[in-house]
């Protein structure tokens, strides 16, 4: 019941949002700021009554499941119902924490904009979609969630969407994504059938044959890596940023992306080895080319969209290895320092008035908080103790060392060299954007895309609250699990960030005014491209399809309607052939009629 | 029961007879016209209010009478759990088409009222006959007011698309009708329920009947290639002829094939079938990539609707009970979406004078915001997302294609499915590329002077919208009338 009641009350912030913000209909300034007022109100207050309701549930701490309705659909019917699990609890708090940091944040980022109430009502039909997936029974119940998640994200990517860039990046957000869900339906049905039921129970007790198994869950990895990001499908994220930067916090970094490795640990008995083994693969190679990308990038929340690609292929690793509870450790744990720092940037860009990093320079005086803030997150991102991230990294690394997969030596190494290059492209960015000396420039009308430009040494108190709010979690979050603590990788992983992160900063500090990407070298290129990816892509699908499609309008209009449209052309054809017969001659007719009497004659006298 | 379905019938005829009363009417036709769609709609919904759910399965409220008793047709009426949505469907569509013609008054306005009652009779005719020629005679009804619809009130190339439309669509009844006089022949009787039960007829006669009868549907529904008459018909007929063709004329092919073609000869069903889920994928793909290439935003929409009705004609090529449902609520689904959509383009060509993608402008969100947000709604609900009404329809025919009917060969099914759901990924595109085009970038176009919706626009599209929401989110509202009719209907317990 209170599972329910989590899940409907974004839902009717959202409907209510979008029906009654803007009532009566004006648009002068003064009404225009009634209404975000308003859908401020509409945002805020369900998702903290849902948030609140989570934290009773993992308080209350018991299990349970509640079934709404069946439909029976004529072939495997579906139940419309909600379950309660330790997993589920434990990242529909996430999810409920961050959205409500993110509705609070929004309300001071997205001040004074007239789109405002649409924008935090689907931020409100996010998060209720979001809880979908985290608490549905069924199979069919949590893909109804997923793709209505999709949905916001195209919405809210596209929130400024007078930049076509961004709208852009909003339908390759959508597609990509979608590309991988029609295999995750059909991983569904592959399930659902061998099971005889869709309910998340009954198939994680089925006896499934393991070929099975490794076909449905193969099919599944498809939605898991177009939602979490993962390689092949991860190319929509960076773009994603286009968005306004609240919603890459909420979407983009803490809860959309995870959802894909909730649903591999929601489902974690049903995969086999040879599908762990895939993920495997694609999570060592995606986090360390995503954290090379990062390192190379100069637009800010692009290192962050690469660093999330990144962080979610550890989670994606631990499966991988076995350890799925650290998998998740760290899913919580990310989930609060990528979102502080989401939101830290937000507070940055908002102050500078532009994304890139050659831009920002020795913010740290002019913002002390957002300075500290987002200090701890990165301690946490580089896994720095005793921030949250060093604790959970820490067991995913202990997880892969002890791990039996085949491919145990490639995931511990990638992981490994990734911490590395964590370190390194963390420190690069802090120091960029809070050292050395500030190269701010008021730009006297921010072009459409960009946040409002403010005059004021730090952001607005609805912009810094939330920041404070979620500099605990993200700091403190690792010690609730510190009876798993291991020194040795610990150690060894403090190490290898310290030293990546240590060179950054020598070649910094011997000349602050260039980019440390320098580093790179002749690799610089690839890395800022993300390795071509998308050019590939472009090159192999896009094109092709487009111009397929135009093959089809010419065939369509040549061919199938030309067949039509020729039987008309032969037919009036034929008919003027036969018009030749009738043309009033009576000579002709009565010759036709002898003629054909003779005929007969002849006929009835050879066959008669 | 009985008493509402001939009521159902008799208001729309009585209501085009009096309008046949000489006389000044002036702008009161159209107010006429929403009295008596606004009647029929409630007497369709009274007649829903008494049908027994519980029995969903069976024949209610039959009218039976002899009509021609030379020839053995009767005047057989009745309604069960697949007309009953259709009906209610055609009921709401009309009278919303009438509430539209409100605010903007038609030129010979008496006349197009006169149409439209007549479409109306014949809609609901074909949806309650339960005899094979009565069934006939209302399929064609609806042919004459609509080309006329098309042929008067169309846009400048309106002759040739009527003609298209009347010719292509004739000769597919002239199939039908062959199809099904070789059913009475075969059987000495047109009466579908007692076809239905008894099957009478021998394997090869029935997938000849099945090939004939078939043929004559798909020009109706469209299937692929038979399709070419629908974009033209489309693109030239007036808003409310588009709403009407897409949302319940498309219908009368579909519905054909759940009331006469699959129940009277499954095993003629049976052979077909993997054709028919053969050119239905065909369709799926061929109209989505269609649309990626297209222009004008009314074709593209009628490409679409070859796209969705691939999925309902892949949902009853499985001959499963979920496959066959996955028609029927694809097929009201489509109804409503693709219905609210041909509003608002027709709205949009209003405005700005034509529904070409590039004259139209950007920025439409921004220029009018209601417009704009009503059409990323029916856009989004169109290409299957799930939570609204679209998504039900395809994921249960794709779900059909997973295991379809014993006897079908599985793995071209599942082939089927593949290319089904990489469909859906490409419908998802071009309505994506479109909204980019029309609704996002740049404010551009013409000007701001254009109004918004207006109230009586508004009062046509949210019934829809509504509904959209509503069949999205509780689908055992439409999936619990049509399960029992459609186990009755495959013999399946």
């Amino acid at each position: 019941m209170i599972a329910a009641l989590i899940v409907v009350l974004p839902f009717a912030g959202a409907l209510l949002g979008l029906l009654l913000s803007r009532y009566p209909h004006g648009r002068s300034p003064a009404e225009n700021l009634a209404a975000n007022k308003r859908a401020a109100w509409f945002g805020v207050v369900p998702t903290a009554l849902s948030a609140a309701l989570i934290g009773w549930l993992a308080w209350e701490n018991t299990p349970s499941t509640n079934v709404l309705t069946v439909i029976d659909t004529g072939g495997i019917s579906i139940t419309v119902g909600l379950e309660v699990t330790e997993l589920s609890v434990l990242t529909a708090m996430l999810v409920g924490v961050v959205a409500l940091a993110v509705q609070v944040y929004s309300v001071g980022y997205m001040r004074g904009e007239s789109r405002y109430p649409s924008f935090s009502a689907f931020i409100s039909l996010f998060t209720s979609a979001m809880l979908l997936v985290v608490f549905a029974a069924d199979l069919m119940v949590l893909y109804v969630g997923w793709e209505i998640m999709g949905l916001c994200s195209y919405l809210l990517v596209g929130h400024w969407w007078e930049e076509r860039a961004n709208s852009r990046a909003a339908i390759k957000a959508f597609l990509v994504t979608r590309l991988g869900d029609v295999g995750f339906l059909f991983g569904i049905f592959v399930l659902g059938f061998a099971a005889d039921s869709f309910r998340i129970s009954d198939i994680l007790a089925a006896d499934i044959p393991q070929s099975t198994l490794v076909l449905a869950t193969l099919l599944l990895l498809a939605g898991v890596a177009g939602k979490s990001a993962q390689v092949p499908l991860h190319t929509w994220l960076p773009d994603a940023m286009a968005g306004p930067t609240p919603i890459s916090a909420l979407i983009h970094a803490a809860t959309m992306v995870a959802a894909g490795i909730f649903v591999v640990a929601r489902l974690y008995v049903l995969f086999p080895q040879p599908t762990l083994d895939v993920l495997g693969v694609a999570a060592a190679i995606g986090m360390l080319g995503a954290a090379l990308a990062a390192f190379a990038q100069n637009d800010l929340k692009r290192v962050l969209a690469y660093s999330t690609i990144s962080q979610l292929a550890y989670m994606a690793a631990a499966l991988a290895g076995g350890a799925r509870d650290a998998a998740v450790f760290h899913l919580v744990t990310h989930g609060a320092f990528k979102a502080l720092l989401f939101l830290c940037a937000g507070a940055v860009i908002h102050h500078v008035g532009s994304n890139l990093l050659h831009h920002m320079g020795g913010l740290r005086r002019s913002m002390p908080v957002t300075f500290w803030t987002m200090t701890i997150g990165y301690a946490a991102l580089i896994g720095l103790p005793p921030a949250s991230g060093f604790f959970s990294k820490d067991a995913i690394l202990y997880g892969l060392e002890r791990s039996t997969s085949p491919i145990q030596l490639l995931l511990y190494g990638s992981a490994l060299l990734t911490v590395g290059v964590t370190g390194a492209y963390a420190t690069r960015a802090w120091l960029m954007t809070f050292f050395g000396t500030g190269k701010i420039q008021a730009l006297p009308e921010p072009a459409p895309g960009t946040a409002h430009i403010f005059d004021g040494r730090e952001a607005p108190p609805s912009m810094l609250w939330p920041l404070g709010v979620l500099a605990v979690p993200a700091l403190l979050l690792g010690f609730t699990d510190v009876g798993e603590f291991h020194l040795a990788p610990a150690v060894t992983a403090l190490v290898v960030a310290l030293l990546g992160a240590a060179f950054v900063y020598v070649v910094w500090r011997g000349s602050p005014e260039r980019d440390p990407a320098r580093l790179l070298g002749a690799f610089r290129d690839p890395c800022e491209q993300a390795f071509y990816v998308d050019r590939l892509y472009a090159a192999l699908f896009v094109r092709p399809v487009l111009a397929l499609a135009r093959g089809v309008v010419r065939t369509d209009d040549g061919v199938v309607d030309g067949a039509v449209r020729g039987s008309g052309r032969a037919t009036v054809g034929l008919s003027g052939l036969l018009r030749h017969l009738q043309n009033g001659n009576a000579q002709l007719y009565v010759t036709g009629v002898l003629a054909g009497v003779l005929l007969i004659a002849v006929g009835a006298v050879m066959l008669g | 029961m009985s008493v509402l379905l001939v009521v159902l019938l008799a208001v729309p005829l009585l209501g085009a007879a009096a309008l046949l009363v000489p006389g000044p009417l002036g702008k009161a036709a159209v107010r006429f016209g929403i009295l008596v769609s606004g009647v029929v709609f409630a007497v369709s919904v009274a007649a829903a209010s008494v049908f027994d759910y519980a029995d969903a399965g069976s024949i209610q409220g039959n009218v039976d009478f002899a009509w021609i008793p030379g020839l053995g047709v009767r005047f057989h009426l009745g309604i069960d759990g697949i007309s009953l949505p259709l009906v209610v469907l055609t009921a709401l569509l009309t009278l919303l088409c009438f509430v539209y013609l409100a605010g903007h008054e038609p030129e010979r306005a008496r006349e197009f009222v006169f149409a439209l009652l007549l479409l109306e009779l014949g809609m609901l005719g074909t949806f309650l006959s339960l005899d094979l020629l009565l069934f006939f005679v209302f399929f064609e009804v609806v042919l004459i007011p609509m080309y006329f619809v098309i042929a008067i009130w169309g846009g400048p190339g309106r002759r040739a698309a009527a003609y298209k439309f009347i010719l292509y669509t004739l000769l597919g009844s002239a199939v039908l009708l062959v199809g099904l006089l070789f059913v009475w022949a075969q059987t000495g009787t047109l009466d579908m329920v007692r076809l239905a039960a008894e099957h009478p007829m021998s394997r090869s006669a029935q997938i000849l009947a099945f090939v004939a009868i078939g043929l004559g549907l798909a020009v109706k529904t469209p299937m692929w290639p038979l399709h070419t008459w629908l974009p033209d018909a489309h693109t030239e007929a007036p808003t409310v002829g588009s709403v009407l063709l897409a949302g319940v004329l498309l219908k009368m092919g579909t519905y054909g094939f759940a009331r006469v073609a699959i129940p009277i000869l499954p095993e003629g069903a049976a052979a077909v079938a993997p054709w028919l889920g053969a050119l239905a994928v065909v369709g799926i793909v061929y109209g989505a990539l269609a649309c990626l290439a297209q222009r004008d935003l009314k074709r593209l929409i009628a490409y679409s609707s070859v796209g969705h009705m691939g999925f309902v004609l892949l949902g009853f090529a499985t001959l499963t009970p979920v496959g066959i449902n996955a028609a029927l609520y694809g097929n009201v689904a489509h109804g409503l979406i693709t219905g609210l959509l041909f509003f608002l383009v027709g709205a949009l060509k209003e405005r700005h004078g034509t529904a070409d993608l590039d004259q139209l402008g950007s920025g439409l969100l921004g220029r009018l915001p209601y417009v704009g947000s009503l059409l990323t709604f029916a856009c989004v609900a169109s290409l299957g997302l799930p939570g609204l009404a679209g998504f039900w329809g395809e994921m249960l025919a794709l779900q059909g294609a997973y295991e379809p009917a014993a006897g079908l060969p599985r793995p071209l099914f599942l082939t089927f499915m593949v290319i089904g759901g990489l469909g859906a990924v490409l419908t998802a595109a071009y309505f994506l590329v479109m909204l980019s085009k029309v609704t996002h970038g740049p404010w551009g176009g013409p000007g701001p002077g254009l109004k918004d919706a207006t109230r009586v626009e508004l009062t046509a599209w949210v019934p829809l919208v509504v509904l959209i929401l509503v069949f999205g989110l509780w689908p055992s509202a439409l999936l619990g009338l049509t399960t029992p009719a459609v186990q009755s209907l495959l013999g399946v317990p």
